[in-house]
């Protein structure tokens, strides 16, 4: 349980989009998340977290940066070692429309990594797509139909099982609700949190909504700006959160309960400054109800305030 | 108490199969079938394709349907008004229209869909190698910044220029008009399709295909191509009138097929000293078919680009 | 006494190449001065499609509303003319869509734009316009509202464009403001703002709100009725308080706990409701929520409900609110059954 799934240090993700300007998407950062963890990782947009996401995949290289899988640094790998890790290492999308091909039948999307790593043929191929159909609770009638045919949750069911059929270790879930009915991102949710079970899973849960990102994970880091602001355990964090900034989101999470008594509202003024240039110092600084004149002038330390409770502010300094 | 009894049953809890929500009730439809579909609801588009059928038809079967040849002169028939021996008349060599029109209109239709497929592979194929490759490493890039220059460069020249140039290095035939039609015609359909691979690169599902390890071929054969597919076929729907016109036009011009080959830019030619001496048919019933044939491309390719719209997908 | 606005019995069909959808299913309800109704429900139960038939804004080809009354002001909305309506809309009535991006017109000026309805519907000159757009920019929170004035959509973000909308919707005084999503688009912290400006505005200026939500959190903080939708149909209606405390359909449950509750711990298994919603080419004969609750009875999959009205103000269109359903009520009561 204690085993280190995955590693990611120092991690940079800079577009350039012009000759001497860049958007740092990610800046710098660094977690581990321990074999059948859930990490859930949550920001606003533009907080850089989907980019982390598929930068530790492999979609996107990095800028800088190591990502460490199952203790070995994904850069050094040779090509049939790459071609095994990046089947361990899967993604579902958030846009369930997006993300399957119209042109091709559900069970060749499903199917879709079977015959790419040649894993089974024929009659064995099709049992194994009417067997992921059934582990995602649809039925093998749908295996010959086209993805428009389907409402949005079940084509994210479909995602999910394509996902599962390499046999993946590790997966990232790019905010694969936030394109969800309430009534069905339950159902999503609690499919992911059985598979985790019995398919000995470990999630890197992105997403922007935090009652469901407290509701998945263990252990949670907040992204703004590219930069790590907090990271705790998921019930420490709720419970106390150190950071201004967490402290402001959590605050601004509706409760659906016209009686509950709910966090004082921290509103923050304006809106978050562009990713092109931002603030000096703490990237936070020019919405943060304590800016000190520190904030401007250094960035603040990432550092243990409490136990397995990281912030960067200078409030705990 | 008889009726109470059904009135509780009425109201016995029962399980319902919530599985059975999941069935899917509409008929299974592919996109490809559901564009037919669409097409066959637009009027305009089905008078397009009907139009182009009966075109086909009679230039395939238009000559055999008289017993003149579009060739045989008979001097002593010239300039005869349509009337039910030819129907639509003869020229002043006597050579029938009727069979003369449907010969034309095979030159026409074979230089348009002949240069138009050119258009097409070559166009698809730069394209798609330059939307491919860009982004995915600083070679790839250098790759698609080079063929974006050449075909910027080509997009630059008029092509009444190529054609006069190649007029002065090659004859006059068929074979020429294909070819000045082909040298800056592939350009259009190379920025299309770079274009369309470069959007869908990005999508998702072909990021997810990479990520389970598909190899390029594949990505290529079942994600970029059925899905860039249907752009190239309405852009192909434009292309081949277009090149039709042209043909007709440089025929038109002297510059395109000669003698003893009719297309229906040269009978137009051939006619327009005789159209003020009241002999209307020769100049009337090619004219007519260059126009129709138009009509009909576009009737079909608007009705197309509407039926592969996803906006309009219900 | 007459309210603002009163919907009845709307029913609104959509011809698709297969056959009618039965968009809107006999849908009423109203909405009083000064009063913010929350609608609830979730993508294809017939939300939207309700109140852009009581803005106009029903395409028709393909859309047909086939029976109803949009009462406003005790005018029926579905009856005026072309001409009538634009003059409501402009004034008495308006509306701030999901996104702002695509409502805002990107080549004119913020200021240009919010001083339109201005001069049409309330004859401003051009100064008292222009003074009245600069106050509008200000009360919605906007810094530097004269800077602003002159500038074009780009150079605003998400969150001020949303708030700019609103002031486009409120210049002209409206009695009514009908939000769609409106913050569906936007950040938590950024939705937070707009919401609670959305509240201050109502109490400033006592417009009421339509206002057009997913999300059960937004209702019971901002709102003050609800009207759950599934299906086309309104399944549940009243006041937040009562609907929250005290939920009388099945479907308002389903929502309710496939949330997690931040309150307690958050980690308990969330309840979704299972299976798909109905597809409203062919809707169940009887209740349509009948074939995903784990309540239904026999009477439900032959039957529709009707509206019971459990207490004054708050109704329910489900079968276990009737006396005979009693057997079913305890079996809830004493532990939900099965599930």
């Amino acid at each position: 349980m204690s085993e280190v799934l995955l590693q990611v240090d120092g991690l940079k993700k800079y577009f350039s989009i012009s000759k001497d300007q860049s958007v740092k998407s990610v800046d710098d950062i660094s977690l581990y998340i321990k074999k059948g963890e859930t990490f859930g990782l949550v920001g606003e947009s533009g907080s850089g977290k989907s980019t982390l996401g598929k930068t530790v995949v492999g979609l996107q290289a990095p800028t800088e940066g190591k990502i460490i899988y199952n203790g070995v640094d994904v850069a050094t790998l040779n090509r049939k070692e790459k071609s095994i890790v990046n089947r361990e290492m899967q993604i579902i999308f958030q846009d369930p429309y997006a993300s399957l091909n119209p042109r091709m039948r559900v069970g060749d999307i499903i199917a879709e990594g079977i015959d790419a790593h040649g894993l089974a043929k024929g009659k064995e191929r099709q049992e194994r797509i009417y067997d992921l159909l059934d582990r995602v609770g649809l039925v093998p009638e749908h295996a010959k139909r086209y993805s428009h045919e389907f409402s949005g949750g079940q084509r994210q069911r479909i995602g999910i099982a394509r996902a599962l059929a390499v046999k993946p270790q590790f997966i990232v879930a790019d905010e694969p609700i936030a394109a969800l009915d309430v009534s069905i991102q339950a159902q999503v949710v609690n499919l992911l949190e059985d598979l985790k079970e019995t398919e000995g899973l470990t999630y890197l849960f992105i997403a922007h909504d935090l009652s469901m990102v407290k509701h998945i994970s263990d252990r949670i880091g907040v992204m703004y700006l590219g930069k790590m602001m907090e990271l705790a355990s998921s019930d420490d964090l709720f419970a106390e959160p150190l950071h201004p900034y967490t402290q402001a989101l959590l605050s601004a999470i509706p409760v659906a309960d016209p009686r509950a008594k709910r966090r004082e509202r921290i509103v923050l003024a304006g809106d978050p400054p562009s990713p092109v240039n931002p603030p000096s110092g703490c990237r936070f600084r020019t919405r943060c109800p304590h800016a000190m004149s520190i904030c401007s002038e250094a960035a603040p330390v990432w550092k243990e305030v409490q136990a397995n409770h990281w912030t960067a502010c200078h409030l705990y300094n | 108490m008889q009726t109470n009894s059904m009135e509780n049953n009425l109201f016995r809890p029962v399980s319902p199969d919530q599985k059975a929500t999941e069935t899917i009730h509409r008929p299974s439809l592919s996109a490809w079938k559901e564009t037919v579909l669409n097409i066959l609801k637009n009027k305009l588009a089905v008078l397009g394709v009907s139009l182009l059928l009966i075109v086909v038809f009679l230039a395939i079967f238009g000559p055999l349907m008289v017993k003149f040849s579009p060739t045989e002169q008979d001097l002593l028939n010239a300039n005869m008004a349509p009337d039910g021996k030819h129907w639509f008349g003869t020229d002043d060599l006597g050579r029938d229209v009727w069979s003369r029109t449907w010969y034309g209109a095979r030159v026409s239709l074979a230089i348009g869909i002949i240069a138009a497929l050119i258009d097409l592979v070559i166009g698809v194929t730069v394209g798609g190698i330059a939307g491919y490759m860009a982004g995915r490493s600083k070679l790839g890039d250098r790759v698609d910044t080079i063929i974006m220059r050449i075909v910027e460069i080509l997009y630059g020249i008029p092509y009444l220029l190529v054609v006069i140039l190649l007029m002065v290095i090659m004859d006059p035939g068929i074979t020429t008009i294909v070819i000045a039609l082909s040298v800056t015609g592939w350009v259009g359909m190379a920025r299309l399709t770079r274009g369309q691979i470069l959007q869908l690169k990005s999508q998702d599902y072909v990021l997810a295909a990479e990520k389970l390890g598909t190899s390029h071929a594949k990505i290529i054969l079942r994600h970029l191509i059925p899905n860039t597919l249907g752009i190239i076929i309405v852009n192909l729907t434009f292309t081949i009138p277009q090149a039709i016109f042209s043909e007709s036009f440089l025929s038109f011009l002297g510059l395109g097929v000669q003698a003893p080959f009719a297309s229906w830019g040269t009978m137009a030619n051939d006619s327009l000293g005789v159209i003020l001496s009241g002999q209307w048919w020769r100049l009337f019933f090619p004219a007519f078919m260059i126009s129709l044939t138009m009509f009909a491309f576009n009737a079909f390719g608007d009705g197309l680009q509407d039926a592969l719209d996803p906006r309009n997908r219900k | 006494m007459s309210h603002l606005l009163d919907v009845k019995n709307l029913e609104v069909n959509f011809k698709t190449y297969g056959g009618e959808v039965k968009a809107v299913r006999n849908v009423s309800f109203h909405v009083d001065k000064g009063e913010i109704v929350a609608i609830v429900g979730e993508s294809g139960s017939g939300k939207s499609v309700t109140v852009q038939s009581i803005m106009g804004l029903i395409p028709t080809p393909p859309g047909k509303i086939k029976n109803g009354q949009v009462l406003f002001d005790n005018k029926d909305l579905l009856k005026l003319s072309k001409r009538e309506m634009q003059k409501v809309k402009g004034s008495k009535i308006s509306m701030v869509f999901q996104d702002p991006m695509t409502s805002l017109n990107p080549t004119m000026k913020v200021g240009k734009q919010i001083e339109e309805g201005l001069k049409v519907h309330q004859h401003l000159s051009k100064a008292d316009a222009k003074k009245r757009a600069i106050e509008m920019i200000k009360l919605v929170g906007i810094p530097n509202p004269e800077e602003r004035y002159n500038q074009y959509p780009h150079e605003f973000s998400g969150g001020m464009r949303q708030r700019v909308m609103i002031a486009i919707a409120l210049a002209c005084n409206p009695e009514l403001l009908i939000a769609d999503e409106p913050t569906t688009a936007l950040d938590v912290t950024i939705q937070a703002q707009v919401l609670d400006l959305m509240k201050d505005l109502r109490d400033k200026m006592n417009t009421a709100i339509i206002l057009i939500t997913h999300d059960l959190g937004v209702v019971a903080e901002t709102a003050e009725r609800v009207i759950v939708m599934y299906a086309g149909m309104t399944v549940e209606t009243g006041t937040v308080e009562e609907v929250f405390a005290n939920p009388k359909h099945p479907y308002t449950w389903g929502l309710m706990a496939s949330r997690p509750n931040p309150q307690a711990d958050g980690k308990e298994r969330l309840v979704p409701i299972e299976g798909s919603p109905p597809d409203l080419f062919s809707p169940p004969k009887g209740c349509p929520f009948a074939p995903r609750c784990p309540y239904a009875m026999e009477i439900c999959l032959g039957e529709m409900p009707p509206e019971f009205e459990v207490v004054s103000g708050h109704t329910a269109k489900c079968w276990l609110n009737d006396p005979r359903a009693k057997m079913a009520q305890e079996e809830i009561a004493a532990g939900r059954v099965q599930k």
